[in-house]
């Protein structure tokens, strides 16, 4: 019997056409990189979802704090002068 | 910010296995906690990996994602029996098709199982030595190649009933894995349709073996959606959660609705003469349907069905028939991890 530990874990991410950016489709097991790409096609592209695949070791991934009030987000709270909507403009004024 | 010890990315995969509590939450009173959890719950937010939730929560994610997971490969074997004797090429290669995306779909909620902390291997342990279950549509079997065409139209058609309501299951990727999952079982159910199509306006006795597929799996079908409602178990607690949308009775109910219009189209009954249209039911009427044998589902579920002991066998066989792979694969990895490094460029 074989040795029972599970491969390691990859994150899988496609490019669904050119013009857009790599986007998380899932995980999934593999021995080596180069076994994850090929699972990720087979996987996460078998009906033409994909013209690019990038797999990264679950494990390289540092992650924020998953809570959501993380103090960590909060400087972006208190600084709405960084949306247009925060502007007042005279009605009428036009390509602004 | 944390590292991610089994993975990551508030996608399918996670980490903090089994760590309630993780950073943001962990100072709180439990009490805070279970608020805010169901707080989320109630305002339609989706939990993450990650997130504090209840054991119960937990518990009752892992074993419904597991045991849908194991339908899902399961589920490739009653299909599978026939792909080498498929009628023609075409049937075959979509055959192929069907039966590797529900490996596919294993795959998938395998993944979202794992972000709760459960690995792989403990996993398909539990299935072969028979701890966790699969749905007990699978323990009968496919006698004829109509049987490949009721499964498609009735099993899958039936999975698709239950299905489209847990995508916007609470658990997030539970809900994503089973959204993926929809996208590629329509052509399932269609494939199914078409091929008892075709049988049924073929000759008298492809008609008959139609006709004959149907009758067999119409009730077992009927079953998929478990109990009914007074007598399920988990069902009051899993709607509190909004990991399940409907009651079991709804949805079968909305299912065979569905299904009389489509049996029609085919030219073929089901084996019900209780079934009526009742213009009184709901808000739009609905069909009457007769008594589920609830005595067969439940024999079957405890192990009695007429393949049980066959899919486990040939599921344990599978698995360590392959292990030689998965040896020579990891051997691979670790030849190659220790000479040349830096295989993965990013495209
Ligand atoms: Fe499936
Ligand atoms: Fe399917």
């Amino acid at each position: 019997m074989s040795e029972r530990t599970d491969w390691p874990l990859w994150e899988v991410f496609v490019r669904a056409r050119r013009g857009l950016s790599h986007t998380h489709a899932g995980s999934l097991h593999a021995p080596d990189a180069e076994f994850a790409l090929r699972n990720a096609r087979d996987l996460y592209t078998r009906r033409g979802e994909g013209v690019s695949i990038w797999v990264v070791p679950s494990a390289a991934v540092t992650a924020s704090s998953p809570d959501e009030k993380d103090p960590f987000f909060a400087p972006a709270a208190d600084k709405p002068y960084r949306h247009p909507t925060f502007y007042e403009i005279p009605d009428g004024v036009k390509h602004l | 910010m944390t590292a991610l010890a089994g993975g990551a990315a508030g996608g399918t995969a996670s980490a903090g296995a089994g760590a309630p509590g993780t950073a943001g939450a962990a100072g709180q009173a439990p009490d805070a906690r279970t608020a805010a959890f169901d707080a989320a719950v109630a305002a339609e937010e989706r939990i993450e990996p990650r997130d504090w939730m209840p054991d119960a929560y937990r518990a009752t994610l892992v074993r419904q994602m597991a045991q849908h997971a194991h339908s899902e490969i399961i589920g490739m074997q009653p299909e599978a029996n026939w792909i080498t004797r498929a009628p023609s090429l075409r049937r075959k290669a979509i055959l192929m098709a069907k039966v590797q995306d529900e490996a596919g779909h294993g795959l998938y909620l395998y993944s979202a199982a794992e972000t709760l902390g459960t690995g792989r291997d403990e996993l398909l342990d539990k299935l072969h030595a028979g701890r966790q279950k699969y749905s007990s549509i699978f323990n009968y079997p496919t006698l004829t190649w109509a049987d490949v065409g009721a499964i498609g139209w009735l099993v899958d058609g039936a999975a698709i009933t239950n299905q489209v309501p847990l995508c916007r299951c609470s658990y997030g990727p539970y809900a994503r894995a089973m959204v993926r999952i929809c996208k590629e079982e329509s052509f399932h159910q269609r494939q199914g349709f078409e091929l008892l199509m075709a049988l049924s306006k073929g000759t008298p006795e492809q008609h008959a073996m139609a006709q004959d597929a149907v009758d067999r799996w119409w009730w077992p079908s009927l079953m998929m959606f478990g109990p009914p409602d007074d007598e399920s178990a988990h069902s009051a607690q899993s709607m509190a959660w909004k990991i399940k949308r409907f009651s079991n009775d709804e949805l079968r109910r909305r299912f065979v609705d569905i299904c009389v219009p489509q049996a029609e189209a085919l030219g073929l009954t089901l084996p019900d003469p209780d079934l009526r249209w009742n213009p009184d039911k709901g808000e739009n009427g609905g069909h009457e349907h007769g008594p589920i044998d609830w005595a067969e589902f439940q024999a079957v579920l405890k192990g009695n069905g007429p393949c049980n002991e066959q899919r486990i066998a040939q599921r344990r066989a599978a698995h360590e028939e392959g292990a030689w792979v998965r040896d020579a694969a990891a051997a691979y990895a670790a030849k190659h991890a220790a000479g040349e490094h830096g295989k993965a460029e990013a495209a």
